[in-house]
């Protein structure tokens, strides 16, 4: 079984999907690329690190999207953005049943700094404009770069965020934070605080991930599937009542975590006592154990 | 520019705006004895870190408008340094208090609150994106930093010479800081003259005038500061190639 983590962009493309389905927009050979980074001698991608489209899941076709953290990390140029606002502003045009992201990226790409920046809030507009049309955004997290900087706000701005325990979702990575305030605020090179801080378990026991998953493509594409289902039940658009309830989460969050030093101790104050055992875990023994403990569950 | 300043200006007939731990709320009156409106004012200073703590307390402040007074317009006031960089904003998971900001500004909009932003100091970075850059029309004042990051860091992470970097920032901008460069990209829908009484009646006709969805990339194409963005948006859209432009 693959694993999700070692694989590219296009690989998990055509390994998640159902077997040769996915039709990409704008593909390749188009050769489209970034405008910018020639002036700085950097290298381009034809499909500028992103591959937009859309493929079948159990025969139904939903819109999707896969990062390709091996080009720049997967951030966003304004290239790579515009294909993204496109696949999402298609998305509603056609009304597709869903929207999948296979995220990972890094976020805004310094290379086209203003650009990229510019882009993401268009990424996050469009995304909740194809919520407001009834559309569900799943977000998929499991690649070694995981989701960071504004792209870590679009994949909470989605209905569901499926990540693997290797997957990691934050705003500043590790390595700028100590590069700010030093190696006493944050050790980059303590990768179990890291995991800790920004890796899939302590999201899901916290209400920032909703669906946990291991990691290989077939759970992953489970996960997507049980994703929209979920989404059938209530509205996919934002609303006053859930905006409410996802203020009182995060006032509560930091009412009652926001004076401890290390997610063992949020971990250890909701009943998952012994963090060197959560971490041990498989996907599915720690899914059992969390159920009782975790927040945000609704 | 301070913001009791800015206030004053933007507000000649009062506002009731206070400052808590950088976090500015309150509401004004705008407009004349023939036509006034309240409107709510929300916003950061002291280039404030955004760290949890005033991620939701603007979230909060926006939520109550949408509560309390529907269609009430709301006017953003941005002056920060960016995201709080801390271990323990990213333990509390930061990036989903932005995106709860960046959330109930949607659904003001949705709920038909008009949604302006101004930059009157500086905006960087996360700060930004679910604050100004959220609004139908985000505007600067002319002495505005708006950036990402400076051109010596960009230059270090990048491993891009600083001298290029200088030197092609002269005529691309993307590279560049200001609001000039954010008015070329679309990002920026105008820089607000500030001289006399200036800014209260900008802020009035930015109120009165008509918003249809987020035209940023076109704006961006159509001032040549974004010549792919919308291209590439229209391509994907329609199924077809892009047209160079």
């Amino acid at each position: 079984m693959s694993s999700y983590l070692e694989l590219s962009a296009r690989e998990r493309l055509q390994q998640l999907f159902d077997p040769g389905s996915f039709e990409e927009f704008l593909p390749p050979s188009e050769r489209v690329v970034s405008p910018h980074l020639a002036q700085l001698n950097a290298p381009v991608a034809f499909d500028d690190g992103v591959a937009v489209g859309r493929a079948r899941l159990n025969g139904e076709f939903v819109y999707t999207a896969a990062q390709e953290g091996g080009f720049m990390g997967g951030a966003v140029g304004e290239v790579h953005g515009a294909k993204l606002v496109g696949l999402l502003q298609r998305a509603v045009l056609d009304n597709a049943p869903a929207v999948v992201l296979l995220l990972e990226t890094g976020g805004v790409r310094l290379h086209e700094a203003n650009a990229g920046l510019i882009a993401v809030s268009e990424v996050m507009r469009a995304l909740l404009d194809a919520r407001a049309a009834g559309i569900p955004v799943i977000v998929l997290i499991g690649g070694s770069n995981g989701a960071f900087g504004g792209m870590g706000i679009v994949a909470r701005c989605a209905n569901v965020v499926v990540m693997s325990e290797e997957g990691r979702l934050a705003m500043s990575g590790p390595e700028v934070i100590e590069t700010a305030n030093g190696v006493e605020e944050f050790d980059a090179r303590d990768r179990a605080l890291v995991w800790r801080t920004t890796g899939g378990k302590h999201r899901y026991l916290l209400g920032d991930c909703q669906m946990m998953s291991a990691d290989s493509v077939a759970a992953f594409r489970q996960a997507a599937l049980d994703a929209i289902a979920a989404c059938a039940g209530g509205p996919v658009e934002l609303t006053l009542e859930a905006l409410e309830r996802e203020q009182q989460l995060l006032a509560e969050r930091l009412a009652r975590f926001g004076a401890m030093a290390d997610p063992a101790d949020i971990w250890n104050s909701i009943g998952m006592a012994d963090a060197q055992r959560v971490s041990m875990l498989d996907a599915d023994a720690f899914v059992a154990a969390a159920a009782a403990h975790r927040l945000g569950a609704p | 520019m301070q913001w009791p300043t800015l206030a004053n200006a933007l507000f000649p007939r009062g506002h009731t705006i206070t400052e808590r731990d950088d976090f500015l709320s309150g509401e004004a009156q705008v407009g004349d004895d023939v036509a006034s409106a309240t409107i709510a004012i929300i916003g950061t200073t002291g280039h404030a870190p955004i760290g949890v703590e005033i991620a939701l307390a603007q979230a909060t402040a926006i939520l109550n408008t949408v509560r309390d007074h529907p269609g009430r317009a709301i006017l953003i006031l941005v002056d920060t340094q960016g995201q709080r960089l801390r271990h323990r904003d990213e333990m509390l998971g930061i990036n989903s208090y932005m995106a709860h900001l960046g959330k109930c500004v949607e659904l003001a909009r949705r709920r038909g609150h008009k949604i302006l932003a101004l930059v009157y100091d500086q905006a960087l970075s996360g700060g930004f994106i679910t604050s100004g850059l959220m609004a139908d029309a985000c505007y600067a004042l002319p002495d505005a930093t708006i950036r990402v990051m400076g051109l010596p860091a960009m230059a270090r992470i990048t491993k891009v010479p600083e001298e290029l970097l200088t030197e092609l920032a002269k005529s691309n901008p993307v590279f560049a800081p200001g609001p000039e460069n954010y008015l070329r990209m679309g990002g920026v829908r105008a820089i607000w003259d500030q001289a006399g009484g200036a800014l209260a009646t900008q802020l009035i006709e930015a109120l009165n005038e008509p918003t249809a969805g987020d035209d940023r990339s076109a704006l961006g194409l159509a001032r040549g500061g974004r010549l792919l963005a919308q291209p590439v948006i229209a391509a994907v859209v329609a199924g077809g190639h892009v047209l160079a432009a």
